[in-house]
């Protein structure tokens, strides 16, 4: 079988504004055979994007091919004229853009952007076009396919209209389609049902497919062939099999220890009984944080050790970040209570002194806007010191050098700006700022979530050894089940403001579990092929059908979405705590038993 | 979306009625008044005080203003106190002129200035375009005036093409006007589109920059289409803003141009009872103005409202 | 010509991030830019040294000829009443530049300050605020100038008060929204975690990154200044005759105009060439980054 798409030796280069060209994709080569799946695997800034869209005959502003060819079915494609690109876009290949919110035309209805291409290129009316599209939207799993084109794409929430951008680019039964991270901004439980979509459909209509994507779980749900990049170069290529279990390259090989590890019961971290002191650290009881009229957190209880990781895992929405900004001080919780070391914090920065106010620091996700970038790095880590420590300049500038060394960056850093720093290294400062205050707790919130995953997880490693060597907590705040899993020695579960489980970590990720805490273990691409099929097949998939997360009074906040609700029970009243072993507790109105047992059913069948 | 449109009327009444709230104020935050500067700082007190009896000035300030607002709801705008006239009277010859000279230059500038701003941002970064930018940056930094006196040494001294000062007669065909009006819709015209291009070209750039039109070349949209159909609705807000934004402009070059050529229109008009202290006869004038502004700003934000598919349809 | 509500920033170039060296990037002058530098520079030297410069007082008169290049006059002649005009223009860029100035300065003061205390406050003070500011911006500036004038009479102090305060409300409306943008940035949180104060905060947090346009802004606003003074001075109700503003000297050779003397013209291309010169500069400072547009869209 011939190749569809055949990538030879191509090279692009880019030039920043007011610079000079400089190659960014450096001899790439490699083919496609009909009704393949090849992914494009490599962090920010390996060219993948670029690479993508250069098979469409496409350079964004500021970039150009300078060598290379890219034969489609035989005709080179960079050949082309504009009016020949034109002919192939949408018609022989077609994009599904990142951000399906901002790749559609706000001012357009659905149907009329998704039916453009196909009657353009000719190939139906408009009518049958419609037709065509709804047939679509069925296949996509869509609801109410017959009226859901005619709505504005801001009508539409956020997985569906990933799915319509599909929609979109099958409507002319290209040849080849590119997907550029398509499922990278949804949550965990959405990016299930789309992918399970794509695959679908990719597999139904026979398209070969280029998937660019910088997670690798999810390439191994949904890639024939493998190839990986960086700094714009291919580091290695081969089938999805061995790229996964036999990778050859160094590259590839730290790619793939980086990966998070699948979570399971029994994970490293957490020691099976432990007990919660009497005196804990950090306790939060009973908080009820609010914005206004909206309630974000209810009946909200924690508790932090000493020298201890607590994760806690939720989708968006949930009101993890609240509830950092609501132990930090910078939302004063609207009922419970906070406390350090058994005394009661005041609910709001200004109430607190300085000392109450080191012992708990912030970490925020997006290093980029949490550094000041009009501000030297020394300023930046000298300001804590001289705040909480009153440290004049020269102890200022010797515990800044210690700083930066403790977040293992050079001393000369201090005279740099945030500007010229990589995203992992800003996010090391970020910590080292909280280091200064020489906090007992430092809220981690979604620290490696915007950070690829070979720096992410350098960062985990140095939240490690800090913790050893210093003696400091951490609540860890993040939607990633996999890190908070490695990381954390126990873990609070969160949904719709709400706990509905915590405990130790082993506890918490081995039956029996909450439902939700069951659907969030099940919505976690493993890095093995033939996952997706596995999930797709047991319940947890059906009640993940993505709603909108709602936070009500009454009741329990999942009843929506739970496979093993009790009708007239679950909606009306608040689900009770059900102790487990030490300190791992769940909150559900069915029983512990019920959960374990039936839970322990499935499991089987999905591990066999 | 009804809702959004009745919010804004009522906005916008508000809005006229605080604006005549500051018309009717400015004119009372001083010391000395209207009767003293009529009759002059040396005028005995009692002449003085008569005259404000006269003028009704000794009656508490909220009571004049009921009564001035009162008036001016059913059309009575006053007394001219330069030359005892009704103003009403005196506008009426003058309005006309003014509508006239605005009209016609937003009726040759609008169109002008959108397509010239369309013009410079699709062919961003061009010699074209960094002319067209250079071009109207040099005339927005040229005062009014200069343009008029420039325009009127060229054009009128010079070249002897134009008179300098219009005539106008009442009855006068409209061509034959045309020849009067000429130089000062030019200039006018010039002071508006420059900045119309201006705010045009950057609109349409921030459309074109964006995500959804990046996808439409990539499903192989012809430019023509993607720029009527894609480009343009989304554009559609952002320019009838610029438009109503440019409508001050208009104001004011009507103001400067009026004085510069003599033209007999309701600015200066305006402009002379500021400098003789006519107050009732500023304050008419300037709610006239202040008026029309706030309502065709209302008109640019309802349209606005009815362009832009997120606020016409509920979630 | 930017009497009137001006839209604050003329160019919307989107910002750009920068890579590599974060401090004074891109900071290459271009030719433009060059000579924009030097035709401030020249009219900035004259309104200080005027005195030392201008051959004749401002309000001489040096012949009994109007409108005519004499011995006694420089080489620029005499205006309407027989007075040097060469000497006037120079007088008049002190008057002209230094309102503008002094308007723009005060205007500046008021508007940054109460931006940046609506923005942190947020609440009443900000609604009491912005509604205020809302209030003065319904009307067209001149119609607002002209209304006040004509309540309070005309004298150098009401004019630079009046354009003071209409440039004060776009000062005010940008820095608030600069301010806004800040302040929901992390390191702002950061700040108000650590237990800082607002005036730190504003001082140390907010201000450096706001300085880039705002600096713009100042550019901006100072060219309407002066164009709006001149043209008030125009209209008669700004600078008094016999003082020398370049507006003032404009009107009053209007009649010249007529008689072929073209030394109504003279004060209003001064008027242009800095009014020029800022626009450039404020282009040039905005406009470093390039298009964005695909360019496929341009064949």
């Amino acid at each position: 079988m011939s190749d569809l798409l055949k990538v030879e030796d191509l090279w692009v280069e880019g030039r920043p504004p007011g610079g000079e060209y400089i190659p960014i994709v450096k001899g790439v080569s490699f083919s496609i055979k009909p009704g393949e799946v090849l992914a494009l695997i490599g962090e920010s800034g390996s060219g993948k994007s670029t690479i993508s869209l250069a098979t469409m005959g496409y350079a964004r502003p500021g970039c150009r091919v300078s060598k290379g060819k890219i034969l489609l079915k035989g005709e080179d494609v960079l050949e082309l004229d504009l009016k020949g690109r034109r002919d192939l876009r949408g018609s022989r290949v077609a994009y599904v853009a990142q951000s399906a919110a901002a790749a559609f035309n706000p001012s357009m209805k659905i149907n009329r952007q998704v039916t453009e291409a196909p009657v353009l290129h000719g190939l139906m009316d408009e009518n049958a076009a419609v037709n065509h599209a709804v047939d679509l939207y069925q296949r996509l799993d869509l609801p109410n396919p017959d009226m859901i084109g005619r709505r504005y794409p801001h009508q539409v929430s956020g997985g569906q209209l990933q799915r319509l951008m599909a929609a979109m680019a099958l409507s002319c039964t290209p040849d080849l389609l590119v997907l550029d991270e398509p499922t990278t901004a949804l949550d965990v439980t959405t990016q299930i049902e789309v992918l399970k979509a794509f695959k679908d459909i990719i597999r139904r209509e026979n398209t070969a497919a280029i998937y660019v994507t910088h997670d690798l779980a999810v390439v191994a749900q949904i890639a024939d062939h493998i190839v990986v990049l960086y700094n714009g170069e291919v580091m290695e290529q081969g089938t999805t099999d061995q790229i996964i279990n036999r990778p050859t390259h160094e590259y590839t090989k730290t790619l793939m220890s980086a990966v998070r590890k699948t979570p399971q019961g029994g994970a490293s971290h957490s020691g099976d009984d432990e007990g919660i002191s009497a005196t804990p650290l950090l306790q939060v009881s009973d908080v009820t944080a609010a914005y206004g009229p909206v309630t974000i957190l209810r009946n909200v209880d924690m508790v932090v050790e000493e020298k201890e990781t607590v994760g806690v895992i939720g989708e968006s929405g949930c009101g993890k970040s609240t509830m950092a900004r609501v132990i930090s001080g910078l939302l004063p919780p609207v009922a419970g209570d906070i406390s350090l070391n058994g005394h009661s914090l005041p609910g709001a920065v200004k109430g607190r002194n300085r000392e109450q106010l080191k012992r708990v620091q912030f970490v925020f996700q997006m290093a980029d806007v949490a550094l000041n970038p009009r501000q030297t790095i020394g300023k930046i880590l000298g300001r804590p010191l001289a705040f909480y420590h009153d440290m004049d300049t020269a102890q200022r500038k010797d515990r800044v050098g210690e700083l930066l060394e403790l977040v293992e960056l050079p001393k000369a850093f201090a005279k740099r700006y945030p500007g010229e720093l990589s995203g992992g290294q800003k996010q090391r400062v970020n910590l080292a700022r909280a280091l200064a205050a020489e906090p007992d707790v430092i809220l981690c919130d979604e620290v490696t979530s915007a950070l690829d995953t070979v720096v992410a997880a350098s960062i985990i490693k140095l939240l490690e050894s800090l913790q050893e060597r210093l003696g400091v907590s951490y609540v860890f705040i993040s939607h990633d089940l996999s890190t908070v899993a490695v990381f954390a020695d126990r873990i609070v579960v969160l949904y719709a403001g709400r706990v509905v489980e915590q405990g130790p970590t082993a506890r918490v990720l081995s039956p029996p579990f909450h439902p939700y805490t069951k659907l969030l273990l099940s919505s976690v691409p493993e890095l093995r092929q033939g996952w997706l099929e596995d999930v797709m097949e047991t319940q947890e998939a059906r009640s993940g059908i993505a709603q909108g997360v709602q936070m009500n009074a009454v009741g329990c906040p999942f009843v929506k979405r739970c496979p093993v609700s009790i009708d007239g029970v679950c909606e009306t009243q608040i689900a009770p705590k059900r102790l487990s072993a030490n300190g791992h507790v769940i909150f559900c109105h069915r029983q512990i038993d019920e959960l374990l047992s039936e839970q322990e059913m499935a499991v089987g069948t999905a591990v066999g | 979306m009804t809702f959004a449109i009745l919010r804004r009327l009522g906005l916008g009444l508000v809005t006229m009625w605080v604006v005549s709230l500051l018309v009717f104020a400015s004119t009372e935050i001083l010391p000395g008044d209207v009767a003293e500067s009529v009759l002059g700082k040396d005028a005995p007190d009692e002449v003085v005080a008569a005259m404000r009896e006269r003028l009704g000035l000794d009656r508490p300030p909220l009571v004049r203003y009921w009564d001035w607002l009162s008036g001016l709801m059913v059309g009575d705008l006053g007394v001219s106190l330069g030359s005892g006239r009704e103003i009403t009277e005196l506008i009426d010859q003058r309005i006309w002129n003014t509508v006239r000279l605005a009209s016609i230059t937003a009726v040759i500038a609008v169109p002008l200035s959108v397509f010239l701003g369309l013009l410079a941002a699709m062919k961003a970064g061009t010699i074209l375009d960094r002319s067209i930018s250079i071009g109207t940056l040099c005339v927005i930094s040229v005062p009014e005036f200069f343009m008029a006196a420039l325009l009127v040494f060229v054009f009128a001294v010079q070249l002897r093409w134009l008179p300098a000062l219009p005539i106008l007669r009442p009855g006068q065909s409209f061509l034959s006007s045309l020849n009067s009006l000429a130089l000062p819709i030019v200039t006018l015209t010039f002071a508006v589109m420059a900045h119309m291009t201006r705010m045009t070209r950057n609109a349409v750039i921030n459309v074109l920059s964006s995500a959804y039109i990046e996808m439409a070349l990539l499903k192989g949209v012809p430019n023509y289409r993607i720029i009527l159909l894609h480009a343009f609705p989304n554009a559609l807000s952002p320019i009838i803003n610029v438009i109503a934004l440019n409508l001050a402009y208009l104001i004011a070059g009507v103001v400067i141009v009026e004085t510069a050529f003599s033209y007999p229109g309701l600015a200066r008009l305006m402009v002379d009872a500021v400098s003789t202290r006519d107050i009732p006869l500023v304050q008419a004038c300037g709610m006239i103005f202040c008026a029309t502004y706030v309502l065709l700003n209302l008109l640019a934000d309802i349209l606005s409202i009815l362009s832009n598919p997120r606020l016409r349809t509920s979630q | 010509m930017s009497t009137g509500n001006t839209d604050s920033t003329i160019s919307m170039a989107p910002s750009e991030e920068s890579n590599g060296k974060a401090k004074t990037d891109n900071l290459r002058l271009t030719m433009t830019a060059w000579i924009a530098i030097a035709i401030l520079s020249f009219w900035l030297f004259v309104a200080v040294f005027a005195p030392l410069l201008a051959p004749h007082g401002e309000g001489e008169m040096v012949s009994m000829e109007s409108f005519k290049v004499v011995e006694e006059a420089s080489f620029l002649g005499t205006d309407y009443l027989g007075r040097d005009v060469l000497s006037r223009i120079i007088y008049g860029a002190r008057m002209t530049l230094g309102l503008a100035l002094i308007a723009t300065l005060l205007s500046f003061s008021t508007g940054i300050v109460l931006g940046f205390v609506a923005a942190i406050s947020k609440g009443w003070v900000d609604q009491a605020l912005s509604r205020t500011v809302d209030a003065i911006m319904a009307f067209p500036s001149i119609m607002l100038a002209l209304i006040i004038i004509g309540g309070v009479g005309t004298s150098l102090t009401v004019v630079v008060f009046t354009v003071a305060m209409i440039d004060a409300t776009r000062v005010y409306r940008l820095s608030r929204a600069l301010a806004l943008d800040a302040s929901v940035m992390d390191y702002v949180n950061v700040a108000e975690a650590r237990g800082e104060g607002v005036m730190w905060i504003m001082l140390h947090e907010i201000l450096p990154n706001t300085i880039v346009p705002l600096a713009a802004e100042f550019g901006i606003r100072y060219t309407f200044a002066i164009l709006f003074i001149s043209s008030l001075s125009f209209l008669g109700l700004g600078v008094q005759p016999p003082g020398a503003d370049w507006g003032v000297m404009v009107k009053e050779n209007l009649q010249g105009l007529l008689y072929g003397a073209p030394a109504a013209l003279l004060p209003a291309f001064c008027i242009t060439t800095v009014s020029v010169a800022v626009n450039l500069l404020v282009d040039w400072f905005l406009h470093r980054s390039s298009t964005m547009i695909p360019g496929e869209l341009m064949e």
